[in-house]
């Protein structure tokens, strides 16, 4: 690559533009090349583009083998895919046993930076940048392998703000491919939907961000595209409430959990109608710090008391925040979302949105009530559609010689 | 070059006859010697080159060779191909000098060669792996091509092949099947063009093939 990036022609490639001279098509050119040589020093190294090596962390690497599934509570990467399946029809639990192997074979090196097994494009694999694989599996996959499903593994409730598009919700397994390097995303993805195959075809695929890797403080709370920083009130993995909240505690899905993947769109153009008082009141928290109207900085606890000089509540009662609030402390989950932002269709100049994505023990219990709460009223709805909604039992992960899924199918 | 090919199909039949019991004694001759190393028993293990079993048998110290990231392409019917690296961790060259497998009457070792412009795939010798070493088997390249596949490589089955080594000791390797789409050399044991895993033989048995190479040499 260094010989083509070089603008500065080399000798050789000098002599063959004067060569080419005679046609009069290539007299610019001539003349290009020489200004070119006749202002490059003569050392031609200067034409390497130089490289900026601080904050390399490509080689970076999350374990794959643990009692979980290493992508449920990884400090969220800068990119995630997130890729639903359909079973076609005959893949029974044999079947299925065969594809989880393929697939944990294939996560498990590509997480660790080595290429997978077949991998026509091994040097892709060398850049892993915290690359996790993350699997669920809906009823279809469930009911296929012959399995207990769990209660709550289903379409969630309708909610009156719900526009669900079918290309955007269920499917029968879910891959989640998150790095900080978008590229080993893409080559993950198309490396695990090779070996998938003869088992399944893609239902719908969705394609998420966040801050690049190194813009801000890995951990930080995301913005969305509204500006807002969200995703504040959340568990923290590895506290007493995450591991009572997040993991399941029974059955095949014993140190597993629950994902629901919802698609919200966010109206961008009505959003530009609203300024910046009506933003900040319509979430109850300021659009610069994500600090409620009541406090200073993002993690202070919102005074919901509060009130300002003639009587109403500093933070509204119809805003995101109040109405997100439940005195239910197991009404709480892990969130882990990201931002899209696709072609806009003819006419406009905007597809935007959230990936909304939430890890639960129950989202029955845990997650639709607070739904519920935003569904009944929340100013945010004004501006923002659920799309597509999506709910899929997420097994405990594996040792060193098993496979995701082994406590279903094996 | 058909000449070479057909002397070699003569003789694979009662090769292979030969082989099953050699793999037999081989993998007797195996267990016996790994017996040691593993506490739970599970002796095929250290015979059995695995993907995931690699660094497990790097740690056991293996003195003899080893198959790593072993993988064959799927295929319904006809042809297929089992990839990987030998590696061989010994002082004296290791020479592989045939394969079996219970997948095909008729496993191959085949190099990759470009004739005319055109890469093409045809038996060799055997693969010597050099002391300390490795050889590496990929589309494109060396190869191991299983003929005649008497059932489909199912994506995410497991096919063993059976490397016959020059000392006349042998080595089960598992491969995973994957699905895959390259390796679509050409073979260059007749004038018919055969895509390995995709070309339906059907009707094609080896005898057949042996007719049709005696034809043009």
């Amino acid at each position: 690559m260094s010989d083509d990036a070089s603008a500065i022609p080399s000798p050789s490639r000098r002599q063959l533009l004067v060569g080419g001279g005679a046609v009069a098509g290539w007299g610019a050119a001539l003349a290009l090349g020489v200004d070119a040589a006749v202002a490059a020093p003569s050392s031609a190294p200067a034409a390497v583009p130089s490289q900026d090596t601080a904050g390399l962390r490509g080689a970076s690497t999350v374990p794959f083998h643990g009692p979980h599934q290493a992508g449920v509570t990884v400090v969220p990467q800068a990119h995630s895919t997130f890729v639903a399946l359909d079973l076609v029809d005959g893949v029974d639990r044999d079947a299925l046993g065969r594809l989880m192997r393929l697939l944990t074979d294939d996560a498990r090196r590509l997480t660790q930076g080595l290429p997978a097994l077949a991998d026509t494009e091994p040097e892709l694999a060398r850049r892993p940048a915290r690359l996790t694989v993350t699997f669920g599996f809906g009823p279809g996959f469930v009911a296929s392998a012959g399995g207990e499903a769990p209660g709550w593994l289903g379409p969630l409730p309708a909610f009156g703000v719900d526009r669900l598009e079918e290309g955007w919700s269920d499917g029968d397994l879910l891959l989640e491919v998150a790095s900080d390097d978008p590229v080993t995303v893409a080559h993950a993805v198309r490396m695990l939907l090779k070996g998938t195959r003869a088992f399944a075809t893609v239902r719908w695929l969705q394609q998420g961000f966040r801050d690049a890797y190194g813009s801000v403080p890995t951990g930080t709370t995301m913005r969305n595209l509204f500006g807002q920083i969200d995703g504040t009130v959340n568990l923290v993995p590895g506290s007493v409430d995450a591991e009572d909240l997040v993991w399941i505690r029974d059955g095949w899905l014993d140190r597993g959990t629950s994902v629901v993947v919802r698609r919200i769109a966010m109206n961008l153009e009505t959003w530009d109608e609203l300024d910046r008082p009506g933003r900040e009141q319509s979430v109850g928290r300021r659009l610069d710090t994500g600090a409620p109207l009541t406090g200073t900085r993002e993690h202070d606890e919102p005074d919901f008391d509060a009130v300002d000089a003639v009587g109403f509540p500093v933070i509204p009662e119809f805003s995101h925040i109040a109405r997100a609030r439940s005195a239910d402390p197991r009404e709480r989950f892990l969130r882990r979302g990201y931002n899209y932002d696709l072609p806009p269709r003819p006419g406009a100049i905007s597809e935007s949105g959230l990936i909304f994505v939430s890890f639960q023990a129950d989202p029955v219990t845990q997650f639709v009530p607070v739904q519920r709460r935003l569904d009944e009223l929340d100013l945010l709805n004004t501006w923002t559609t659920p799309i597509g909604s999506a709910v899929f039992a997420v097994p405990p992960g594996c040792q060193e010689g098993g496979f995701v899924g082994e406590t279903l199918l094996g | 070059m058909s000449r070479t090919i057909r002397s070699h199909r003569t003789t694979t039949t009662s090769r292979a006859a030969r082989l099953a019991a050699v793999g037999l004694a081989g993998a007797l001759a195996l267990t016996a010697c790994s017996g040691g190393d593993d506490a739970d028993g599970a002796t095929t293990d250290a015979a059995t080159a695995t993907g995931t079993g690699t660094a497990a048998a790097q740690d056991a110290g293996l003195d003899e060779l080893e198959v790593r990231d072993p993988w064959a392409k799927a295929a319904d019917a006809g042809m297929s191909a089992a990839f990987g690296t030998l590696h061989n961790p010994t002082d004296g060259d290791v020479v592989v000098v045939a394969a079996s497998s219970p997948s095909s009457p008729m496993v191959e070792l085949h190099e990759t060669v470009e004739v005319d412009g055109v890469a093409q795939m045809r038996e060799v010798e055997g693969f010597t792996v050099p002391a300390g070493g490795d050889v590496v088997l990929e589309p494109g390249g060396n190869h191991l091509m299983l003929m005649g596949l008497t059932a489909p490589l199912t994506p995410g089955a497991e096919v063993t092949v059976v490397l016959e080594l020059a000392d006349g000791t042998t080595l089960d390797v598992v491969a995973p099947v994957k699905e895959f789409a390259g390796a679509n050399e050409t073979y260059a044991g007749g004038d018919d063009v055969h895509d390995m895993g995709e070309h339906d033989m059907d009707g094609h048995d080896m005898g057949d093939m042996d007719e049709h190479a005696g034809s043009e040499g």
